[in-house]
């Protein structure tokens, strides 16, 4: 997996993360693992829940923007958090995700809660390949 | 966020606490950006602040200036603070200027307790609030709604949760707008919006949210007249307060629309200086759209307020022995602090139809307005202002000053000043929590870390916020109240 690291000073009240990927495959489970651990702390969450997720966009960064908006979603809808996942990225415009993804309930009492995230924001919102490699920047809205 | 540059030089004093950066400052901006604040608190406001105040200067059909109130700090797209009015004819409306969460708002409820008979059970008092209201990530409330009952709170706000007993006919007089905005258009609510809103109804969220228990300290009646009015007795007197907005569903309507204007500026020509920031005409199919999704959401946040007030009565009932009218929980006025309303104001001389986007900032009509409740008109409506966990909120009332000035608008908040990040650096959730218990705070969270980015010193100093609307006279100090009990999610 990739690496992720919250930003302290980007957003004042919110939550600014940086996202990097080897692959553009590994940037978005990397993505996905950072937005659970948001959430969560995924050490208290029994891995219980296996889901196939599809998503296609027109653009590359409104694919990441829909990935991670399906995680607030599925929190929401489901009190589920998902830390793990397996995604492909392929086509060019529309791009199509496929992912498998693991993850569990969110159990009062036994899960230590984080951050509850309202929404992706386009603040400094950015997708990019670097250094052989993908980096990206979310601003989440907590 | 880079700054344009010399956007802070350009400020020109214009009045002991109204500050004006001039249209020169900005290729693009039609009108000047206004700050309202005392100058420490504008050398307080992060410089994202000057960058999104004269953004939204620069959107189509802005009329006068664009505002930031004295509690901004930086947002996406608006500031948090940020006021604006565009010509509902000409104009566009943009979700930036409103926030993901829809109608986040405040509500004051007052009870005939006094602190002296709250303290011997305010620990069963907070576990039983707590237990009552779900907070934190993943909660859902006690209310089941089918697709179709959901539609209908869309539409009938805290009405639909008084006619089924959650709640007292009396209620919605003290709600802004009745509880219920017109123009909710369910048809216009994604699918995926309403799954993520349906079982959240009575839920309070996290972040700064937060249903607090506070005490009238001696000295704290800063107007008699108006704090009788407003069923304010004297010191010792407990109140509760909330806040919360539209949870899952109004984040939804939000995140759904900021990608639809997205895609549709170019094909009304308008481009903006931040994607947050992306609009479209007011009166065009998707900016008709939004408004009746926004709508739907506002309502539904009126109801998620309604029914925790539901379930504070159901709460205070048990633990004191008595019914809630009997405990005198009356609710004292609920205010919006981020939404967009079709307002009617004087321009130059003529009354316009203006779309009032007001993100993190409040509602403040003056005396004698037609929206004001009837038993409220003589003082102005009711204005919450909440401040930091540890330090406490005030209750203020609009002025006609605020009606000329800032489209009858005042800040909502004390306004951060350090990122969650920091704060948590400088102290951990359970020694706050415990700090807090010992200066007479019993705090009940569902995330401890969430406590610690809450804490009082991540906040400007309230008061400074709340004598600065006074020096406004934007809006008028009535009380000001001291947690000693706090549930967060």
């Amino acid at each position: 997996m990739g690496r992720y690291t919250f930003l302290d000073d980007v957003a004042l009240a919110d939550c600014a993360v940086e996202i990097e990927g080897r692959s553009l495959d590994d940037l978005f489970e990397t993505a996905a693992a950072a937005i659970a651990r948001l959430m969560v702390d995924p050490a208290t969450l029994a891995i219980t829940v296996e889901r196939t997720i599809s998503l296609e966009a027109s653009e590359l960064d409104m694919l990441l923007y829909d990935w991670l908006s399906e995680m607030i979603f599925l929190k929401d809808r489901d009190s589920q958090v998902f830390p793990h996942a397996r995604v492909r990225v392929t086509g060019d415009g529309p791009y199509r995700l496929a992912a498998d993804v693991q993850g569990g309930t969110i159990e009062p009492g036994r899960t230590a809660l984080g951050a509850d995230p309202k929404a992706v924001t386009f603040h400094l919102f950015a997708l990019e390949p670097r250094d052989g490699g993908w980096r990206a920047r979310v601003v989440i809205d907590i | 966020m880079k700054i344009t540059e010399g956007l802070r030089g350009a400020v020109q004093r214009v009045d002991d606490c109204i500050w004006e950066i001039p249209v020169q400052a900005k290729a693009g901006m039609l009108v000047p950006a206004r700050l309202y604040a005392s100058g420490p608190l504008l050398e307080q406001m992060d410089d994202g602040v000057f960058e999104q105040v004269t953004n939204v200067a620069c959107l189509p059909g802005i009329v006068r200036a664009s505002l930031c109130m004295p509690d901004g700090h930086w947002g996406y797209g608006f500031p948090i603070g940020g006021v604006a009015a565009f010509r509902a004819d000409t104009g566009v409306i943009s979700p930036g200027g409103i926030g993901f969460d829809i109608n986040c708002g405040m509500r004051l409820i007052r009870t005939g307790l006094t602190e002296d008979e709250v303290r011997p059970r305010l620990h069963e008092l907070i576990a039983a609030l707590f237990n009552a209201v779900p907070a934190g990530v993943g909660a859902k409330g006690f209310v089941r709604l089918s697709g179709s009952e959901f539609k209908t709170v869309m539409v009938e706000g805290a009405g639909w949760c008084v006619a089924r007993g959650y709640g007292w006919p009396e209620d919605l007089a003290h709600i802004e707008g009745r509880g219920c905005l017109a123009g909710a258009d369910p048809e216009r609510v994604s699918a995926r919006a309403l799954e993520r809103g349906t079982q959240q109804l009575g839920t309070l969220g996290s972040g700064n949210h937060y249903l607090e228990i506070q005490v009238v300290r001696p000295g704290a009646i800063h107007d008699e007249r108006s704090a009788r009015v407003l069923g304010v007795d004297g010191p010792g007197q407990v109140f509760v307060m909330l806040h919360c907005g539209s949870r899952g569903f109004g984040h939804q309507v939000g995140t759904d629309y900021l990608k639809v204007f997205d895609r549709a500026m170019p094909q009304y020509g308008i481009s903006v200086r931040d994607r947050e920031l992306a609009c479209a005409p007011f009166r065009s199919k998707e900016g008709q759209a939004y408004f009746g999704a926004m709508t739907a959401a506002a309502n539904t946040a009126f109801a998620n307020r309604q029914v925790i007030t539901h379930q504070i009565r159901e709460v205070f009932s048990k633990v004191f022995g008595r019914d809630a009218h009997a405990l005198g929980l009356t609710v004292v006025y609920d205010v919006c602090h981020n939404t967009a309303k079709l307002e009617r104001h004087m321009v130059d001389g003529r009354e316009l139809e203006l779309v009032v986007h007001r993100k993190g900032a409040t509602r403040a009509f003056g005396p004698g307005e037609p929206d004001v409740p009837p038993d409220y008109r003589e003082i102005g409506q009711p204005v919450i202002v909440g401040g930091s966990m540890e330090t406490g909120s005030a209750l203020l009332v609009g002025t006609a000053r605020a009606m000329a000035e800032t489209w009858g608008s005042t800040a909502h908040g004390a306004g951060r000043t350090m990122s969650r990040a920091q704060a948590k650096r400088r102290v951990w959730g359970e020694t706050l929590i415990k700090d807090m218990e010992a200066r007479g705070i019993v705090v009940r969270a569902a995330s401890k870390s969430g406590v610690a980015e809450e804490a009082g010193f991540a906040y400007k100093d309230l008061t400074a916020v709340v004598d600065t609307l006074q020096r406004l006279d934007i809006s008028r100090r009535v009380v000001s109240l001291t947690p000693i009990g706090n549930i967060k999610g």
